[in-house]
């Protein structure tokens, strides 16, 4: 009972904090119109380059446009969820270098809940409307032989990819408490994911699909279930119950990243400053 | 000649600045080796299903993601140079203090972001590309000339770069949040650069457009050059054209800020 009194109490402050942050970024609108925009057409050329490559080729490492497409869309909507949830993430470096970490830990609010929720950007929404216009517009023009179990495991992989999405945000935090300034280095793994994802696991070398399944299972947000969606091979040739596994690979990476962030949390020690 | 040690002196310390951050600048190129491992492969199936394209083999398309990996924090193509702590200064109000100091506001801002682009090509750009030069096969020039071309290039891509987001920072002080600015700055580098796509794989007339925009002097300018698919002297007049200009412009709005704004207090 403790633990679930403690999500919830959880929950409570992101809620409220990320309540805060809205409408403080309703004080500069004009800026907020800007950057929602922003937003959503930096995906969109993220897009626009796959559809000039697209304007010179029919089809790239043997999938058509609306098969990447659907692979594009499921990445940016899992990855834009995470992103909206926990994207501030990505700052706690900053909070380590000069301090005000410390601000966080004598609030009486966990402070995981605290940091997902630190400068909470409603314009993320942006990205995840992006890829959901894309995912529709894919699905418009792929000929999917539906069946239900293919309809249930669209809504389920997406929440899979999103779980996985936000523990790669929760160890990259944690590592960040060893590293500080090396914030980067997450990027290569949250940015370069997704973009990863954009793409047919065919175009890649074998060892780097062999890396983002069994290390660092992204594979799992869209690679494996779409292939079962599109009925097209696996990578790897994996087993064809892999494509199901999603939310189990997602819960297994929370557990680990809720680990590497208490381990982190805890060797944190103060700037002093 | 005290003015010039002066900005030599500023250029000297936006180096130094940068190379204090070790664990920073280490981490920036793990993340530029990953995301050229990501978009060489793409790029490779791209020319293997369409060989040729853009007047590049598969060995310049290579060489052409790694220097693009290397010039992107450079020339800060994405933003994050001297601009955001400008804009960050004009927002607080902390630019009074810039504006009394007995040096041009521009010219101070120039050395600055002059000294962190060339620490971060020594620091950040070179190990990449290295990389990607000794993992994929690529194509490399062998005659001293094209590197030396290269330099100079990029010694002009720097000054246009400034010079765009010179007027983003000063946008500041109209708009006092930066941050719409930025992203969309960001956008167009990104896009118009060719950090995307080469800018002659485009298409028809949008190739065109963006091919004399600022932001093709930044990436497609120096990639043309170290390619040999250019003729420098061409690429350099190009360059300086748009280095005037946006410096000018610079300077113009400028002076319109420093006499029509108020600046902020607190």
């Amino acid at each position: 009972m403790a633990e679930y009194g403690r999500v919830r109490e959880g929950v409570r402050a992101y809620g409220l904090i990320a309540g805060m942050w809205v409408r403080s970024t309703m004080v500069y609108r004009a800026s907020f119109v800007m950057t929602t925009f922003g937003n959503f057409a930096a995906t969109f050329f993220d897009f626009v380059a796959i559809m000039l490559m697209f304007s010179r080729v029919d089809s790239l490492a043997g999938w058509s446009l609306p098969e990447v497409a659907f692979l594009y869309g499921l990445s940016a909507v899992a990855f834009g969820m995470a992103d909206l949830l926990i994207g501030s993430m990505d700052r706690l470096g900053r909070r380590v270098r000069d301090g005000t970490l410390d601000t966080l830990l004598v609030r009486p609010a966990p402070v995981l809940a605290q940091v997902a929720a630190d400068r909470f950007a409603l314009r993320r929404l942006g990205r995840v409307t992006q890829g959901a216009l894309v995912l529709g517009w894919s699905l418009s023009r792929l000929e999917v032989a539906w069946t239900p179990l293919k309809l249930l495991l669209m809504p389920v992989m997406v929440a899979g990819g999103c779980g996985i999405f936000c523990a790669v945000f929760v160890a990259g935090a944690a590592f960040q408490f060893l590293a500080q300034d090396a914030s980067e280095v997450q990027n290569a793994f949250t940015y370069g994911g997704t973009t990863l994802l954009q793409y047919p696991p065919a175009v890649f070398t074998e060892e780097l699909v062999r890396g983002v399944t069994f290390v660092l299972p992204l594979a799992f947000v869209n690679w494996v279930p779409a292939a079962y969606v599109l009925g097209r091979p696996y990578p790897l040739g994996l087993p064809g119950w892999t494509a199901f596994v999603s939310p189990l690979v997602a819960l297994a990476c929370c557990a680990l990243a809720g680990l590497a962030w208490r381990a982190g949390l805890r060797s944190y020690r103060s700037t002093g400053s | 000649m005290g003015a010039g040690r002066l900005y030599v002196a500023v250029a000297a310390g936006g180096f130094r600045r940068y190379a204090t951050y070790r664990a920073a600048t280490a981490a920036g190129v793990f993340t530029n080796t990953v995301f050229g491992l990501i978009i060489v492969c793409t790029y490779r199936a791209l020319w293997d299903a369409r060989p040729h394209l853009g007047g590049y083999d598969q060995a310049q398309a290579v060489t052409y993601v790694w220097l693009g990996q290397a010039l992107l924090s450079t020339l800060a193509i994405g933003g994050g140079g001297a601009e955001e702590e400008l804009m960050e200064r004009i927002r607080t109000g902390d630019v009074a203090v810039d504006l009394y100091r007995p040096a041009d506001l521009q010219l101070w801002w120039l050395a600055a972001d002059l000294g962190r682009s060339c620490f971060q090509l020594l620091g950040r750009g070179v190990l990449p590309f290295l990389f990607g030069m000794l993992c994929f096969p690529a194509y490399l020039p062998s005659d001293a000339g094209t590197w030396l071309a290269l330099l100079v290039t990029l010694a002009l891509a720097m000054l246009v770069g400034f010079g765009i987001r010179y007027l983003l920072a000063l946008s500041a002080f109209w708009l006092l949040d930066g941050a719409g600015v930025t992203r969309i700055a960001w956008l167009a580098g990104y896009f118009c650069s060719g950090m995307l796509l080469p800018l002659n794989v485009f298409p028809g007339t949008l190739g065109e457009v963006v091919r004399a925009l600022p932001w093709s002097a930044l990436l497609q300018a120096p990639a043309d050059v170290l390619l040999g698919r250019a003729d420098p002297l061409g690429v350099w007049l190009f360059q300086a054209g748009w280095a005037v200009a946006l410096l000018g412009a610079g300077r113009l709005l400028q002076s319109a800020a420093t006499r029509r704004v108020v600046v902020q207090g607190g």
